[in-house]
């Protein structure tokens, strides 16, 4: 039985909800238990947005993920704001292109990836998140072609498919990202 | 041979209106179009809050008892499950023009294929005489006993005149009950105003300017002159808006 | 296997509602419940159906009392303050026995209040919709699945007793994205309904939608035949969902939101050797009495877990007869209780429980 609680965090704009969506898809497609629950109202026009999500073996409970096993945050607001309640042992991925300081916690995994440089250097200036993403599935093992395929295509509306190569894409420049 | 009888389309009950009052005579003109344009087995018919909030047993058609103000909305939701369904609301002053403001406008913005009774006889009847937002300045009533002051209650509600600012409705006329003449008259406009329906048109208004007697505090037939002295030149009869008519002229 | 598609509380409602055979809405638009809208707007010119955006909440209402005069399937959904403006459309609705289905995705009042979830519409769903002697069936969903099934099943029970149901969720719930399989509703045919305004047709004498009844002794026959139904449906519709019950020695009553919560505070107690157990009301009116009455043969206390300043747990007390002591643990405003603080409630009753 294992249940991990992520909470993803950043800009409204940066595709936060959207990684969200993507890791809540996959876990279905696993026969996971799972929930996604945004932050809504005012935030979500620029300010501050974030998403908890909950993937299990078991029935979710509480949808609301105060202390995350893994934190995402894309921004500096972000990671101020979580980085204190991340579990201890758990691990934060942050977007160190556009935070400038080091997680202050010792009793958690840090893991900065230039996300935002790597976006626009490498032509796709709207995928960072998708970096991030890529870089924690890897770590976490779960970094496979063929279940992040399947899990593209349900979060990418058949309007856009066309994204599906260049989504995948990012995320594997996250997964080699050392 | 039968010279007079009641229309099929108005049942066959005493109607609880006071001696003088035109309710029943545009009941009645309302159930004779109904027969004439052979409508009532499909026809629904809104009653109001206020002196009319018994109509829905005195027509023949099937019937719905609406809020205060709601029957635009209650017909907007019947129309829009059956459009096959003749729609109308008959509605006071005080209902329509008051508390009901947001639903006429909106229904009538929307050219929701519905016909619009509206009775303007400057008074809450049923409550028992206070001021209408059609009651004319100066005007005497229980709430404004003083007449009514238009620096501290505002000005008249003109219905016909605002909605026709609209682009929505298709159809609004002002027409009144006082003589044989203009029952006529009513009778033609509202009638034009079903036709307009069945004919899917759209919105249409006929504001009817009536007498209350009782709550005037005058005699039927003083009543009926003081729509004459009093009501028309503050509410001057005629069609307000006729989209189909504008239309023809532009095209000519 | 079932197919399964991630939806959000809102979405799942709207689509359940559809293929319910729900063809007219009408709303207004209001946070946190505005998907419902726009997912009606997108779907409903497609299969023929009517979506409309009321000039407001009562506007919205009332076209609800027409459709359902009319005898078809109808919904409008709002939130906390625009569901007051609908209060007088629901006692109408009430009075003239009509079947229609309310959403409610609760935010924190009073007043405009904020945005965020709550359930301190409570008293309002249960007690106090708008003037008058009625009841709404009042259903509370606590999982996305559970807002389609509630949906299909609020228009069925609408159906069969002619009168409003309500769907009280709250911002986390229509928010929140979850599994659902839609493919599994189970879809009852609508009844009859000789009773609908669609036009005489010359062929039956009319009928006539009304609340109107100036005969007081008419007027109270009304009444007590109107609490009849209310009191059949009392006794066959009420429903629960017991957890951890068979020993518990303290119980947990939450609905909705507060009882996902507390169904993890639960568990992280009985890992503590602690007794506990969960009631959660499906149905909030009818209140699930018969579930309390049971527990009293081996609780000893309980805790009614709520988003407001304590309105369900007088329903708790009801259903216990006040034998116990049932304390409440809260938050309010848009707040969400954490498990830690139910947890910490449980384990303040099990020391009490042990002086």
């Amino acid at each position: 039985m294992s249940t991990t609680k992520y909470l993803f965090s950043g800009f409204g704009g940066q595709g936060i909800l959207f990684i969200g969506k993507f890791v809540a898809y996959k876990g279905l497609i696993e026969d996971k238990q799972v929930s996604w629950l945004p932050s809504y109202g005012p935030e979500m026009r620029g300010g501050t947005a974030s998403c908890s999500v909950i993937v299990s073996d078991s029935q979710v409970g509480s949808p609301i993920v105060s202390n995350p096993d893994v934190l995402v945050a894309m921004n500096l607001p972000s990671l101020d704001r979580f980085e204190s309640s991340v579990v201890p042992g758990g691990s934060v991925y942050y977007d160190s292109s556009l935070i400038e300081r080091e997680v202050a916690r010792k009793d958690v995994k840090a893991v900065g990836v230039p996300a935002t440089r790597l976006a626009s250097e490498n032509g796709f200036p709207t995928l960072a998140n998708m970096i991030l993403l890529g870089k924690i599935l890897a770590d976490r093992g779960e970094f496979t072609e063929e279940g992040i395929r399947a899990a593209l295509g349900k979060v990418i509306s058949a309007r856009h498919a066309d994204m599906l190569e260049v989504n995948l894409r990012a995320m594997q420049l996250g997964a080699n990202y050392n | 041979m039968v010279v007079f009888k009641k229309p099929h389309a108005l049942s066959d009950v005493p109607l609880h209106y006071c001696p003088g009052c035109t309710h029943g005579i545009v009941h009645r003109l309302v159930a004779e179009v109904i027969d004439e344009l052979g409508i009532e087995g499909k026809t629904i018919g809104i009653a109001p809050v206020g002196c009319s909030v018994m109509a829905y047993n005195y027509f023949e058609c099937d019937m719905i008892e609406a809020a205060h103000g709601r029957a635009p909305a209650v017909a907007t939701g019947v129309k829009r499950a059956n459009p096959d369904n003749i729609v109308f609301t008959y509605q006071g002053d005080g209902d329509l023009a008051s508390i009901g403001t947001a639903e006429t406008v909106h229904s009538a913005a929307r050219n929701e294929n519905i016909t619009v009774i509206f009775i303007n006889n400057a008074i809450y009847g049923m409550t028992g005489g206070q001021m209408a937002p059609t009651s004319l300045p100066g005007q005497v009533t229980q709430t404004s006993p003083y007449g009514r002051d238009v620096n501290l209650c505002g000005y008249p509600v003109k219905i016909c005149e605002m909605l026709a600012q609209l682009d929505g409705p298709e159809y609004l006329e002002r027409v009144t009950v006082n003589n044989v003449k203009q029952i006529k008259n009513a009778k033609r406009a509202i009638k034009k105003a079903f036709q307009n329906q069945i004919d899917g048109k759209g919105f249409s208004l006929i504001e009817v300017i009536s007498s209350c007697p009782t709550n005037w505090g005058m005699t039927p037939q003083a009543a009926l002159k003081w729509i004459d002295e009093k009501m028309i030149p503050y509410y001057p009869l005629g069609v307000y808006k006729d989209r189909s008519a504008e239309k023809k002229e532009d095209e000519q | 296997m079932e197919k399964k598609v991630l939806m959000k509380g809102n979405e799942a409602i709207a689509e359940a509602a559809i293929r319910a055979g729900c063809r007219h809405y009408f709303g207004y638009p209001i946070t946190p419940q505005t998907e419902i809208a726009a997912y009606m707007a997108k779907r409903m010119p497609k299969i023929g159906g009517t979506f409309l955006q009321a000039e407001s909440e009562i506007a919205a209402i009332n076209m609800v009392y027409g459709v359902a005069s009319a005898g078809l399937r109808v919904m409008t959904s709002s939130s906390s303050p625009g569901v007051s403006l609908k209060g007088e459309g629901l006692s109408y609705l009430a009075g003239a026995d009509l079947p229609a289905l309310v959403v409610n995705v609760q935010r924190g009042g009073p007043g405009l209040g904020g945005i965020q979830p709550s359930q301190s519409d409570y008293f309002q769903a249960t007690r106090g919709a708008g003037h008058g002697d009625f009841h709404m069936i009042v259903l509370a969903p606590a999982s996305v699945q559970e807002m389609a099934e509630l949906t299909v099943k609020a228009f069925d029970l609408a159906d069969k007793y002619r009168m409003t149901s309500m769907l009280l969720a709250d911002g986390t719930m229509g928010q929140m994205m979850e599994p659902v399989a839609l493919d599994d509703l189970k879809i009852n045919p609508m009844p009859e309904k000789p009773w609908a305004t669609t036009g005489t047709k010359m062929e039956r004498k009319r009928n006539i939608i009304n609340s109107l009844s100036l005969v007081p002794e008419e007027l109270e026959q009304f009444n007590f035949a109107r609490y009849e139904k209310y009191a059949e449906i009392e006794r066959t519709e009420a429903r629960a969902e017991e957890y951890r019950m068979e020993d518990a020695e303290i119980a947990v009553a939450a609905f909705g939101i507060a009882s996902r919560v507390s169904r993890n505070a639960v568990d992280a107690a009985r890992e503590m050797g602690i007794k506990v157990g969960l009631i959660r009301p499906i149905t909030l009116w009818p209140f699930p009495v018969d579930p309390f009455k049971r527990s009293l043969s081996t609780v000893k206390k309980y805790i009614s877990v709520e988003l407001n300043m304590g309105q369900m747990i007088e329903d708790v007390r009801l259903a216990t007869e006040c034998r116990r002591p049932v304390t409440l643990c809260n938050r309010a405003g848009g707040m969400i209780p954490t498990p830690e603080q139910v947890l910490e409630a449980i384990k303040a009753a099990a020391n009490g429980g042990e002086q």
